[in-house]
């Protein structure tokens, strides 16, 4: 009985990881194929690579991608910290609910409110700055909730030892608080460095026509065909996601365990 | 000068009083503690000398000098936390320079008094340990440690003996004893532990919700506490209810409904008629088998109801003709002891007319 129940659920796991893992897989495995069809496989080649080394709208959306993902990671890093620092000390019972807001709209809203905010509101041209504020602004909910379960594992004591012990405000800040929040800090900045990089929603909807992200760039080459140099591009920004990812999850188990 | 003057003062939250209207002198050198069941008012007490609370009545005075609106990290007042609060990004050796390093001195200064301090509470070998690595004992010395580098003119410590188990924590009672004289700072120490209280301090308040029951050496507390809660609080003691029917006589005369007529030290001011309670300690009280070997006034046959053999002592719950049930501590091996009585067994029970005290009210 019991061993019957586990097959099945080993059994399940693996129908759920292929669905997962199996179109990501074709995806690798093509881009790597010398064909122009994503049909069968011929033979290896790294010509789609080269390929996309040399064009240079995809590497200017692929620049601006990054570029983007950097600073927007970098601001929504210290706001969210803030912002869950305040949520941890002051306890008011609206401040999550506004701070975590974003992280549980649905995009295509948080797109077409940002787009109305933007055009109509601040009469803003769209491009680099509007996706950049677009990107902190839904990244600061992620980073705050990281740093307040940072905090909410910590001993409150070790704040007033500090100051106790003759630290002022800031000191404390610098020599124990900030120290402490690090790991939840560094995993915040690769979460959102990771939801940036490869949103599309959002930044379909208030990037105008100027400025195109990698991911809007790819959209735009898959209306004409799904060539295998998409299939290059995706496996790039794969690898680079799935990096971010393993770090942030090799440095998040660190944010739930060090509290004491 | 008193070191640390707490005059009138007063802390509320909601309508409740956490501190009522509390004033205490505490000396220079002195190891002083706060006293008292759980929720009367003493961890307020000392985040208010620490500074992380203000009085909303009264001052505080330290040095003679007024500690309103001065910052925690202003004050010369360190504390050590029950939960020891050490920063666990910190070695035991960092933990112990944190508040040097805070005072600005010299690198050197900081190195020499770190290892002193870690030498003083016996962590030479852990200054490069984290805390998560350390054993309750020796967190407990850390923060010790930490609280006491910098010399500060009082050392708060709130029930950090609380998290240790019993054995560790009677080695560092005497450790505490130690340390606190060998250093001279003046130690405000809070417990709700009345054994611990009596055994460190030099001075103990005993508090009740939000205000100073008595103030006194232990060994005062103990033999002569002013009120039925001090009574009861501190150690084990028997309360009859009594009233006097004589104050005339170089003695006073009481009458308990339960036990008969007995006598006890008068006490001035007490007038026939008075209601009030006599506190007897258990230890005061003599069992016998029979009537004639006692020459003591106090006598009162009864049986024993109860018993619990202790080791050393033995705790005897005697109930008496009158149905009062005294409690009487006997230890086991006095010299000359025939033997120890059971349960059922017909006793007579005495003691001296300066045995107990009388409490008004
Ligand atoms: N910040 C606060 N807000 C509201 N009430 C409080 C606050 N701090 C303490 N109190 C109340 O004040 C009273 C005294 O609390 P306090 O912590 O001083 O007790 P304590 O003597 O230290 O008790 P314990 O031995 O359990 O630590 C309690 O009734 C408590 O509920
Ligand atoms: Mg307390």
């Amino acid at each position: 009985m019991r061993r019957r129940s586990q097959w099945i659920l080993w059994a399940a796991s693996l129908a759920v990881y292929a669905f997962l893992y199996v179109p990501l897989a074709v995806v690798v495995i093509f881009s790597f194929n010398d064909s122009m069809l994503n049909a069968e496989w011929v033979g290896f080649t790294l010509a789609w690579y080269e390929k996309l080394l040399g064009d240079g709208e995809m590497l200017r959306a692929a620049g601006n991608s990054v570029a983007i993902a950097l600073l927007s990671s970098s601001v929504a890093t210290v706001l969210g910290a803030m912002a869950g620092i305040a949520m941890h000390r002051y306890r008011m019972p609206w401040l999550p609910l506004l701070v975590l807001t974003p992280v549980a709209m649905p995009e295509i809203l948080l797109g077409v409110s940002l787009l109305l905010f933007f055009r109509q509101v601040l009469d803003l041209t769209l491009g680099f700055f509007s996706i950049l504020v677009a990107h902190i602004t839904f990244s600061i909910g992620f980073v705050a909730v990281i740093v307040r379960a940072r905090l909410a594992g910590m001993d409150e004591g070790v704040f007033e030892a500090a100051r106790d012990l003759g630290a002022t405000p800031w000191m404390t800040f610098r020599r124990v608080t900030l120290p402490l929040i690090l790991p939840a800090l560094v995993a915040g900045f690769l979460m959102s460095f990771t939801l940036s990089i490869d949103d599309f929603v959002i930044t379909f909807f208030v990037a105008g026509v100027g400025v195109t992200t990698l991911p809007l760039q790819i959209y735009s080459m898959i209306k004409v065909a799904v060539t295998p140099e998409v299939n290059a591009v995706s496996t790039l920004l794969m690898a680079l996601t799935l990096t971010m990812v393993l770090v942030a999850t090799r440095l998040a188990p660190d944010v739930m365990r060090r509290g004491r | 000068m008193a070191l640390l003057e707490i005059r009138e003062v007063t802390r509320r939250f909601g309508g409740l009083a956490a501190v009522d209207r509390v004033s205490l002198a505490i000396e220079a050198g002195e190891f002083f503690t706060l006293l008292g069941p759980s929720g009367c008012g003493k961890t307020t007490l000392l985040r208010m000398i620490a500074g992380f609370d203000e009085p909303d009545e009264g001052e505080l005075f330290l040095d003679g000098k007024s500690l309103s609106g001065i910052a925690p990290e202003k004050r010369p007042v360190h504390t050590v936390f029950q939960s020891y609060a050490l920063f666990p990004h910190m070695t035991v050796a960092g933990n112990i320079a944190f508040p040097l390093e805070m005072a600005n001195r010299p690198r050197e200064e900081i190195a020499r008094r770190v290892r002193e301090t870690l030498a003083l509470v016996h962590l030479d070998e852990k200054g490069q340990a984290y805390p998560h690595e350390l054993s309750g004992g020796q967190k407990q010395r850390v923060a010790l440690a930490r609280g006491l580098v910098n010399k500060p003119r009082l050392l708060l410590l709130d029930e950090p003996l609380g998290a240790l188990d019993a054995k560790l924590r009677e080695e560092m009672q005497v450790e505490l004893i130690n340390l606190q004289r060998d250093v001279g700072v003046t130690f405000v120490f809070v417990t709700h532990a009345q054994q611990e209280a009596l055994a460190l301090s030099h001075r103990i308040a005993v508090m009740n919700m939000g205000r100073v029951e008595q103030l006194d050496t232990p060994d005062r507390l103990y033999t002569a506490p002013s009120s039925r809660f001090v009574a009861d609080f501190i150690g084990k003691i028997n309360l009859i209810e009594v009233e006097v029917i004589d104050a005339s006589h170089g003695h006073l005369g009481l009458r308990a409904a339960a036990l008969g007529e007995f006598a006890a030290e008068p006490v001035p001011g007490v007038k026939a008629g008075e209601r009030g309670a006599l506190a007897l300690r258990p230890e005061l009280v003599r069992v016998t088998e029979r009537l004639e070997s006692v020459d003591l006034r106090n006598r009162f046959t009864g049986r024993v109801k109860e018993l619990l053999y202790l080791g050393d002592v033995t705790l005897y719950k005697v109930q008496l003709d009158g149905g009062f049930v005294i409690e009487a501590l006997l230890t086991n091996a006095a010299p000359g002891r025939a033997r120890l009585f059971k349960a059922g067994d017909s006793v007579t029970v005495a003691w001296r007319h300066d045995a107990g005290v009388f409490l008004r009210g």
